[in-house]
């Protein structure tokens, strides 16, 4: 492309064809990008090209970034803890919120005291929706701040590429968002959803709805694959019915066609894992295309409150949700969290699942580190088995061998304002189980891999 | 909702079933092609201007379809929309202003920078993409990162049953007609005004025009700014499909560009063919594939008839 470029310069009038060939090559190359530049919301696209989003990294507020003297986590008075999310880039339009839950629950933990009579002082890092930056963040966190634990991460994407410096460097990461599962680090403890405490009794209400027909559409990358393996057998196992399975790429935005297909296969309900910006051409078409409840219910586990702003209420009505929390879930933890959230950040702003995931992290990590009397993450790791705290979304629990979070599953149906009445929940909290090894119909997807 | 399913005797729509329900289907899908075709030619309209006429790689024409996108968003927001506004009149209102909007903001684009590059399409190519980023950045900070929402008009809600298995959206049905409507506006414009006809003359030989006393600066200005309005009049219609935020503009660069490439550059009659075609054939391979083989193919395909024919499917013939 270059070579070619450079022949260009200064050719004035062009010769067209010489024109046209790397007018060619550039769309090409334009292509390749997009292609692989991910959607914004829940997405937890695969792969992304190191340059684009990094130029945009500029703009987001580092509130104490400048303290990066490297002093011990706990040298002074305070207690330096990380904050890692994407402020730029397409993923900012999910992880800033969750930035600012956690920047609330470091505030509130402080009003209280702080951890062992020590404030906690957030160092707040842009990963920049780029999955190299995040890692070196990371390292910049652990190795130059010291910070004694990091809160951030949201697409799988971005903690795996930080997985292997947290575990080299011996760092300690809090990760807030509902994933695909098949993962148990030392090094992280999982505060969002695994399968088995979404997708799976997700599929399970819906078949005792009687809704057996049903179809899969999901974005092409990863997470809605692993989940649409583990709806497969799940529906084989539990005699279920496959009307269909559909990916499409990551931002597509013209849903007709698909549509077309739904209706033709004619399924009572369409478990959706699309993700970012396609659920609102998906729904927004959906509607128009005539094919109401009555005809078609629709499930969703990438689609939260926030995202419901952007497709607008009128378009999701009475459609569900899979998650383990709702702004209007009834806790009087809830309430007071609703109220500090909209009091610091605005009366416009709503809270979902990994905003609330991303704001009880911080309280279970102090609760764990007060417990073990120490930042260390070993003496942390271990205080925190089985650490319990009455979270904005019910009861939650550290589990003491996987380190993921026993959380209470909950199904919603959107309302006119955009929020979710509750419709179905777990009665309690539910034991995570990452590789799913309670379930005899996953047998065969673990050989698989 | 279970119970609620049950009550349906609506069981029309197995294709293997009935004929009439394949006859739908394809008659549904053909309709869809048409209407991809046309959110497509929409999209590469004004690229059709900053890249086929003036050969400016113009990667923030997505951008300008954003900045589009949000003006409905602001109007909406300044006047009221949704329940106080039954007519549609905030959305009908903002496709004019949308032009304005985005048109002077090309102008301003090409008067500061682009104008110093011209004859350089790899330097156009980097300067506008930083501009993308910028002008992205810009929207993120001022109405946040999540996605907004624009209440289209009521009378746009839902579809023209034409059988109860064939329904065709209202906002497709719309489209088609903007699109038209902006293709006509640009023919007459392009060769019945003089505007026009001095646009032309400057793309097709830029010293003879000058020598014949047009003020190319101008011209170039007012060329860029009506591709940049174009992309604003296709922000608006994407409103009503899809998703509003600050990275929808690189939803449709690509396939903009690939309209305008393989209509050959320079040439609207081709530009428009060139978008119903890959509208067409990407709901026929998606419709028989999935949507992402069906994106790969018309790439392909793509390929293969630029190999054939590189100047596109209508050259210009320069003497």
């Amino acid at each position: 492309m270059v070579d070619r470029g450079s022949t260009l310069e200064g050719q004035r009038p062009l010769s067209r064809r010489r024109f046209l060939r790397s007018a060619i090559v550039l769309t090409g190359g334009a292509a390749l990008l997009a292609a692989c530049a991910p959607a914004a919301p829940a997405a937890k696209p695969t792969e992304k090209p190191a340059t684009a989003p990094a130029a945009a990294a500029t703009t987001a507020p580092k509130p104490a970034e400048k303290a990066a003297a490297p002093a011990a986590a706990t040298s002074g008075d305070a207690i330096k803890v990380g904050v890692l999310h994407s402020l730029s880039g397409t993923m900012a339009i999910s992880e800033t919120s969750v930035r600012d839950a956690t920047l609330l629950a470091i505030e509130e933990v402080n009003a209280a005291g702080g951890v062992m009579g020590k404030k906690l002082e957030p160092i707040v890092e842009d990963g920049a929706s780029d999955w190299p930056t995040f890692a070196e963040k990371s390292k910049k966190l652990i190795s130059s701040d010291k910070v004694a634990v990091v809160f951030g991460c949201w697409t799988s994407a971005s903690r795996k590429a930080v997985l292997p410096v947290f575990e080299q460097l011996k760092g300690l990461l809090f990760y807030p968002v509902q994933y695909e599962g098949l993962e148990m680090s030392p090094n992280i403890f999982y505060t969002g959803a695994t399968t088995n405490q979404q997708i799976v009794p997700a599929v399970d209400y819906l078949l005792q709805q009687n809704m057996k027909k049903m179809y899969l559409l999901g974005s092409d990358y990863v997470f809605p694959r692993t989940a649409n393996d583990i709806i497969k057998a799940q529906l084989a196992a539990k005699s279920g019915n496959l009307a269909g399975e559909e990916y499409t790429p990551l931002g597509h935005t013209d849903y007709s066609t698909v549509i077309a297909k739904i209706k033709a296969a004619d399924p009572q309900v369409v478990f959706n894992t699309l993700n970012g910006d396609s659920n609102v051409a998906f729904f927004k078409q959906l509607k128009d295309a005539g094919i109401g409840l009555d005809k078609m219910q629709t499930l969703s586990v990438s689609v939260a409150e926030e995202e419901v702003r952007g497709i607008g209420a009128d378009n999701m009505l009475g459609h569900l949700t899979a998650w383990n929390y709702f702004q209007t879930t009834d806790t009087p933890a809830n309430k007071k969290f609703v109220d500090a959230y909209r009091a610091k950040f605005g009366q416009n702003r709503v809270t979902d699942d990994p905003i609330e995931a991303g704001y009880f992290g911080v309280y279970l990590w102090s609760q764990a580190a007060t417990k073990a009397g120490s930042v260390e993450v070993d003496k942390v790791r271990e205080a925190a088995k089985n650490l319990e705290f009455s979270a904005p979304g019910g009861p939650v629990k550290v589990d003491e061998t996987n380190q993921h979070v026993w959380k209470t599953v909950r199904i919603g149906k959107v309302r006119a304002d955009g929020q979710f009445d509750e419709v179905w929940n777990s009665g309690g909290p539910v034991k995570p189980d990452p590789y799913l090894d309670g379930y005899d119909w996953a047998k065969d997807l673990k050989k698989g891999r | 909702m279970g119970h609620e399913r049950r009550r349906q005797p609506l069981r029309r729509l197995p294709v293997s079933r009935k004929g009439e329900g394949v006859l739908e289907i394809y008659v549904l899908q053909l309709f869809n092609g048409i209407s991809v075709g046309s959110i497509l030619l929409l999209v590469a309209l004004g690229l059709a201007f900053s890249f086929g006429l003036m050969g400016v790689i113009n990667m923030a024409h997505g951008e300008f379809i954003m900045i589009g996108a949000y003006v409905p968003y602001v109007l909406q927001q300044a006047i009221g929309g949704g329940a106080s506004d039954p007519f549609g009149l905030s959305f009908l209102l903002a496709i004019p202003l949308a032009f304005a909007a985005t048109g002077v903001l090309g102008i301003v684009l090409e008067r500061s920078l682009i104008r110093f590059l011209y004859g350089r399409p790899l330097d156009t190519l980097l300067a506008t993409w930083g501009v993308a980023l910028m002008l992205q950045q810009a929207a993120r900070s001022i109405f946040g990162a999540p996605n907004v929402q624009v209440t289209s008009p009521g009378w746009l809600n839902g579809g023209l049953a034409v059988t109860a298995g064939l329904v065709l959206p209202y906002k497709r049905l719309f489209i088609l007609v903007l699109m038209v409507a902006c293709v006509a506006a640009i023919a007459v414009y392009l060769t019945q005004s003089s505007a026009g006809r001095r646009m032309r003359a400057v793309m097709q030989n830029r010293d003879i025009a000058a020598c014949l006393g047009v003020a190319t600066p101008t011209v170039d200005a007012t060329t860029f700014g009506l591709g940049a309005g174009l992309a604003g009049v296709a922000g608006c219609a994407q409103a009503l499909l899809g998703p509003i935020g600050p990275a929808l503009g690189t939803y449709y660069i690509v396939d903009a560009f690939m309209v305008v490439v393989l209509g050959g550059v320079g040439q609207l009659a081709g530009t428009v063919a060139a978008a119903m075609i890959i509208g067409l054939v990407n709901t026929a391979f998606e419709f028989g594939s999935t949507a992402t083989v069906g994106k790969a193919m018309v790439l392909v395909l793509v390929i293969f008839f630029l190999r054939w024919k590189p100047a596109g499917l209508v050259a210009l013939r320069s003497r």
